[in-house]
């Protein structure tokens, strides 16, 4: 059901755990279902520096949070707004049809912390991330 | 790495016994019952030698022992052989049950639901209170798949008799494993690959006198009540299992329990782990819990990757993403039932496996609350 490559991130998460003092964080999922993500990043002007993630979930979610830190470790906002959730998928070599909801979280996780990081700082927040945010 | 399987309720290895007991039906003895020849003689003594074993576990006439294709096929016949205006169920049944109910209530079929205590105990007046005019049948699963919990079903038959409405309990996860009294019971569902027996085959007992319709019609096969060519082979091994089961039951189930109190002994030691269902009235084999704070199938999937299988009810782990609604119904929130763990063990589960997972359960749990946002106050 699940890739070797969706396996090794789940057995070995990369970049997981808190940071102290983030630039941003985001939280998203619902208990009911059953997964919740929770990013926090650290930011060096425009790049993010460091990434860090806490996931409650299944083997997936756990390892879309973890290949999306790896994806936006070092990137600018802008890139790392330019992830899509297939980025993801394509990253973990594919994923059962009916977890592929995790990987649209991992990528609203991100929206959200971006989203507070230019909030907090006043800064101009793109369209996209707006919409994102509920 | 050797595997160690601790999933016995959801399927079982077939025993080299029954594999041998069935083999010649296959290949030598392998005449359809309905045939007059030798060979199709030959296939119904078989069948009829079968049918007595399977009636004698739990004390039933040979005729009161109709073969199906499956337990959910039982349990379908049951609730749709069974015509009436009014049927009560258990909030903790079987999805084959809960399902087939639902497909019957769009039909104009009412149906009651009796709820469950956090042990995922029925009180039987529940039942008593919820019968009507025109309650036919009351089903009533005797051991949780889920979580273990053992149902009164005695009192409940007695209930049932007392007003003259009909019985049924599904004894997949009991038959064989306790010993089971059918005085009160009109209609019990059970099942072969539970007990080591080949997967295809199960059957319903039917009282003497219980009017009941059958899902396929055609041949005729089992009296008329579930026609299809006999899967000789299938009975033939599910006898034998039978046979296996009634000779060492006692002991078995106290060799089993022995060795699920010592996994609920030493999986209560880890911090917020919390037993599911009955402390007491629990099956032999089942130890089942839930862990604060994280999700059964990530769970589930890393103690598979240490060698070990068991089982979840986590909603990641189902097809529609939903908790399962046994946890459910013991009143448990869907953040708590994500986090539940089902091991249930056999004939095959030694003490040196239970220790193995003994051994690395905490660390699994430790590690996977390091990665989730939920920690303790």
């Amino acid at each position: 059901m699940y890739t070797q490559k969706l396996i090794k991130h789940f057995s070995h998460p990369h970049n997981y755990g808190s940071i102290k003092n983030p630039d941003g964080v985001g939280q998203v999922g619902n208990p009911v279902c059953g997964d919740i993500m929770k990013l926090y990043i650290k930011l060096d002007k425009d790049i993010i520096k460091d990434i860090k993630f806490e996931t409650f979930g299944c083997a997936a979610a756990i390892a879309t949070s973890s290949v999306l830190t790896d994806l936006v470790k070092g990137k600018t906002i802008k890139e790392a707004l330019a992830i899509k959730n297939q980025d993801i998928v394509n990253s973990l070599g594919g994923m059962p049809n009916i977890k592929i909801h995790c990987s649209l979280l991992a990528v609203d996780a991100l929206y959200e912390a971006v989203y507070d990081y230019l909030s907090k700082n006043k800064k101009k927040i793109p369209e996209k991330v707006q919409k994102k945010h509920t | 790495m050797p595997k160690i399987y601790l999933d016995y309720a959801a399927t079982t290895p077939v025993d080299p016994r029954v594999v041998k007991a069935m083999l010649p039906y296959f290949t030598e003895k392998f005449g359809n019952t309905m045939s007059l020849h030798s060979f199709g003689q030959e296939a119904k003594i078989a069948l009829e030698k079968s049918r007595k074993i399977v009636a004698d576990l739990i004390g039933a006439k040979p005729n009161e022992i109709v073969f199906t294709g499956s337990a959910t096929e039982s349990n379908n016949m049951v609730l749709k052989g069974i015509k009436g205006k009014h049927i009560i169920v258990s909030s903790i049944e079987h999805s084959c049950i809960m399902e087939t109910a639902e497909w019957l209530e769009k039909r104009g079929v009412k149906i009651t639901r009796i709820p469950v205590d956090k042990k995922g105990l029925i009180n039987p007046l529940d039942i008593e209170r919820a019968i009507t005019k025109n309650t036919v049948l009351v089903s009533i699963i005797h051991g949780s798949n889920e979580i273990g919990t053992i149902q009164p079903i005695e009192e409940i038959g007695e209930i049932c008799k007392k007003r003259n409405i009909y019985f049924h309990t599904d004894a997949v996860q009991t038959f064989g494993k306790i010993p089971i009294n059918t005085t009160n019971i009109d209609l019990l569902t059970a099942s072969s690959h539970k007990i080591f027996g080949p997967k295809g085959v199960a059957c319903l007992f039917i009282k003497e006198g219980v009017g009941i319709e059958p899902l396929l019609h055609g041949g005729g096969q089992e009296n008329g009540l579930r026609s299809s060519t006999v899967n000789i082979a299938g009975i033939v091994g599910f006898a034998k299992a039978c046979e296996l089961c009634a000779k060492n039951m006692k002991k078995e189930a106290l060799r089993l329990t022995k060795l699920r109190d010592k996994i609920i002994k030493n999986v209560l030691k880890i911090n917020r782990a919390y037993l599911t269902g009955h402390d007491e009235k629990r099956l032999p084999n089942n130890a089942s819990f839930i862990f604060s704070f994280i999700e059964g199938e990530s769970l589930a999937i890393q103690l598979d990757l240490n060698g070990i299988a068991v089982s979840t009810g986590s909603a990641c782990s189902s097809m529609k993403l939903e908790p399962n609604h046994v946890l459910l119904a013991t009143g448990l929130k869907p953040v708590e039932a994500h986090g539940s763990l089902r091991i249930s063990l056999g004939r095959w589960t030694t003490e040196e496996e239970i220790d193995k997972l003994i051994k690395i359960l905490p660390g699994i749990v430790d590690k996977l609350r390091e990665i989730s946002p939920f920690k303790f106050k």
